[in-house]
């Protein structure tokens, strides 16, 4: 009886890949643990190996193929002597927690259209109408700001786990070896507390160091660098000395990766004087920040997101396209409700804008952008249009950035307010594995819409 | 502690020594001061005095050149005096004032000097390790032949993040010399009491770093021993830990009770082994200089170092406005 294979998940958050390569070919004899293909996802190109020994009967899938969904057939192998012809039953073990991959088709098209660019409701303030633009994923636009920051000026360089030769943990950094060598991408031993001290010492001394960490949860074990050695030397020596460093790397819940690898610092660094810390959202937000970033005197933490990641985005094309620290974005107007958000956050709050329309009530979404400095003004400029507030993160509810907000708007703008602004966060509990658990613990859009229709009095 | 050693014929100059002992004579007057200035409600927080420890800064300061770095803990006065920082901006910062290293924003422990390459002043034991390996790291970048001298305790020696940056240091043969003052007592925890390692420069052999013990109490031998580890890191051989066999007289700060040690063992240490006493002796039994040439050099020091005090006194404390300053570039 011939065995289907199907397409492997090959990372926490992949989804579906593309067939990069078949490694043998139809009748093919196939041994156990042979390679059968090259898969390539958003973070690697891997290799595929068999589990059972056969025949290669057919191959489902051609190679070259994109958007390939996880679980897919993509070939049967058979027993010497059978055809593949049989009808392949469907697998008996197919996860129950993938039920976006069960509904895709058997056979993929040939090329999967690349995700859609999320549409800018408002015009875009960071550059001039008539800018031409190309679609990017914010991974290729965090590359993109590096390549350009690290050709203009060479005091910049990279540093962290797996930078380098590996081509990042997550492929932001892949290519930059090749193109910069490695006196300026520079692979670390897993070693975060020290070399995070030596980056600052380097900075110090003047150079513009970044820092990758894989994830930011790592950056704990460099707490003390980033906040005693990097943020305070400017103040503690009057001004002499300070530390035009890059913090960078993905931070929060990417997915099923469990309680220490799923956690959102936003609120944790954004606590700290002299630190700038910036939470991007878009594609052309992360270039545009990253780049201003990197020329920032000051120590900045760049928190991005492994989800954002893929995600793909209108990029403006322009020589030199930066955006400006402590600039809200209005991603969308709206009359009856402000949504504040940031990085992830808005995923939701954008989602739920959409779904609020629909039953007539028009909310106004802005996303924070950087969270140190924060724009009060057009928090505030909003709130007093709408009278209303919702703030949207993924981090922890005591403490929060929105916390912080919601305080802003009483003192400054308590009389324009006609309900309580409600802050929509992460569950108060450390994440769990299990699937059902963890989207109970992560924020949704739903709860972002029930928060909007409680202030609305709807 | 081996016992003090001195090259046997010795041919260093009187010019040398006598500036050896002037600096060194600098940095214990400039203490004592400090001490009765904080006795006097002059001086706040914590202060943590280098007396005793003098010839460490003294020997190694005299194998730097113009470029060179170095950044070291919160015992921080004595490097700042032995590479050429302004008493007074020391003192007044050790004040609070406005005349300070970092206008009185820093304190006794946050000092620091872009113009002569002082790099703190760092009050987290044992985080100026890998901070002064990344000093190192720009000089190697840059592609000079600059050296970084990091100076930690036997405390910070115990430190993860020291044995972080030895591997980072010897992997990428980084031009920083790790100079171990090991005055002994970990605040109040004696070596004995901390750990086992019978020495805490054969530590780096793990790393494949070189390195030594020296007489720490000894200014010539911490000369020669220093020439030998900037000569390695120049060439682009470095790493290399200095171990530095030394004592401090004072408590760990101000409010040290002293309960761990005897009064005996410090007045042993003083009279067998100090450090300014050795080349005094040098001086006098070499015919280099007379007991009055010496007083002649004591009245001097003591004048730089009323100056200092007075100006730390009379500097105004920092105006209210510089609050909301140098948070951010």
């Amino acid at each position: 009886m011939a065995t289907e294979i199907l397409m492997p998940a090959l990372s926490p958050t992949m989804e579906e890949g593309t067939l990069a390569k078949w490694l043998v070919k139809e009748g093919d004899s196939v041994k156990s643990g042979q390679i059968l293909a090259e898969i390539e996802t958003d973070k690697a190109t891997m290799e595929f190996e068999a589990v059972d020994e056969g025949v290669m009967g057919k191959i489902l899938i051609a190679e070259g193929t994109q958007g390939v969904k996880v679980n897919t057939p993509i070939a049967l192998l058979v027993q010497d002597g059978e055809t593949a012809e049989a009808p392949a039953k469907a697998p008996e073990s197919a996860p129950k927690a993938a039920p976006e991959a069960e509904k895709a088709p058997a056979a993929a098209p040939p090329a999967a259209p690349k995700p859609a660019a999320v549409a800018v409701r408002a015009a875009d303030p960071d550059y001039p109408a008539g800018t031409p633009t190309k679609s990017m994923t914010v991974r290729e636009a965090l590359r993109e700001a590096m390549a350009e920051e690290m050709r203009a000026n060479p005091l910049v360089f990279l540093m962290g786990e797996e930078v380098g030769e590996y081509q990042g943990a997550y492929k932001i950094s892949q290519g930059l070896l090749d193109e910069f060598g490695p006196k300026r991408v520079i692979d670390t031993p897993i070693t975060e507390h020290g070399f995070t001290g030596v980056a600052v010492g380097a900075a110090m001394a003047g150079l513009n160091p970044i820092v990758e960490f894989m994830t930011f949860n790592f950056s704990m074990q460099a707490i003390d660098h980033i906040i005693n050695s990097a943020a305070k030397t400017l103040y503690m020596s009057g001004g002499q000395m300070g530390c035009p460093i890059v913090f960078r790397g993905p931070n929060g819940a990417a997915a099923r990766v469990g309680a220490q690898h799923s956690q959102d610092y936003a609120a944790w660094y954004a606590q700290i004087p002299g630190l700038k810390v910036v939470m991007p959202y878009s594609a052309a937000d992360a270039k545009g920040l990253l780049k201003t970033a990197i020329r920032d005197p000051n120590p900045v933490i760049f928190l991005e997101n492994e989800i954002l990641y893929g995600k793909s985005f209108d990029v403006p094309v322009m020589d030199d396209f930066t955006i400006p620290f402590g600039k809200a974005r209005i991603w969308r107007e709206g009359t009856d409700v402000t949504i504040v958000s940031f990085g992830i956050g808005m995923t939701y709050a954008l989602e739920a804008a959409d779904k609020l329309a629909a039953e007539g009530i028009s909310a106004e979404v802005i996303d924070l952008r950087t969270l140190r400095p924060i724009d009060y003004d057009t928090v505030l400029a909003s709130v007093q249009k709408t009278n209303r507030c919702v703030t949207v993160e993924e981090g922890w509810p005591v403490g929060s950035i929105g916390n912080h907000i919601s305080a802003t708007i009483m003192q400054r703008a308590f009389d324009y307010l006609d309900a309580p602004v409600i802050n929509c966060t992460g569950k108060d509990v450390p994440m769990p594995y299990a699937a059902n658990l963890e989207k109970l613990a992560l924020l949704t859009t739903v709860e972002v819409v029930d928060a909007v229709k409680s202030v609305c009095y709807r | 502690m081996a016992p003090r050693k001195t090259p046997e014929k010795s041919n260093i100059s009187r010019d040398e020594l006598l500036g050896y002992y002037r600096e060194m004579l600098l940095i214990r007057r400039f203490e004592e001061k400090a001490g009765q200035l904080y006795g006097m409600g002059l001086i706040g927080g914590f202060c943590h005095l280098y007396i005793g420890q003098e010839a460490v800064v003294v020997g190694l300061e005299a194998t730097a050149k113009d470029g060179d770095k170095r950044i070291t803990s919160y015992r921080d006065h004595g490097h700042m005096l032995a590479c050429g920082m302004d008493p007074k901006g020391v003192m007044a910062e050790l004040t609070g004032r406005e005349g300070g290293y970092s206008k009185g924003k820093g304190g006794s422990m946050h000092m620091f000097s872009k113009e002569k390459h002082f790099y703190g002043g760092h009050g987290i034991v044992g985080a100026q390790v890998p901070l002064g390996a990344g000093l190192a790291f720009a000089d190697k970048y840059m592609g000079n032949d600059n050296v970084t001298f990091a100076y930690f305790g036997d405390g910070a020696a115990n430190q993860g993040q020291v044995y972080e940056t030895y591997n980072m240091a010897e992997l990428w043969n980084l031009p920083v010399v790790f100079v171990i003052e090991n005055n002994q007592y970990a605040m109040g925890t004696s070596m004995k009491r901390s750990t086992k390692s019978p020495s805490l420069w054969e530590r780096g052999a793990a790393y494949g770093i070189k390195g030594e013990a020296v007489d720490g109490m000894d200014v010539l031998a911490v000369k020669a021993a220093g020439e030998k580890a900037v000569a390695v890191c120049r060439a682009g051989q470095g790493p290399y830990i200095l171990e530095m066999m030394t004592y401090r007289y004072r408590g760990h700060s101000m409010s040290d009770p002293a309960k761990y040690r005897t009064r005996e063992e410090v007045q042993k240490m003083r009279d067998e082994k100090d450090a300014i006493e050795h080349v005094r002796d040098l001086l006098v039994q070499g015919g280099h200089a007379t007991e009055d040439d010496l007083k002649a050099i004591d009245k001097d020091i003591k004048a730089i170092v009323n100056e200092a005090a007075e100006f730390s006194k009379e500097s105004p404390e920092p105006a209210l406005s510089e609050l909301w300053t140098d948070i951010y570039a």
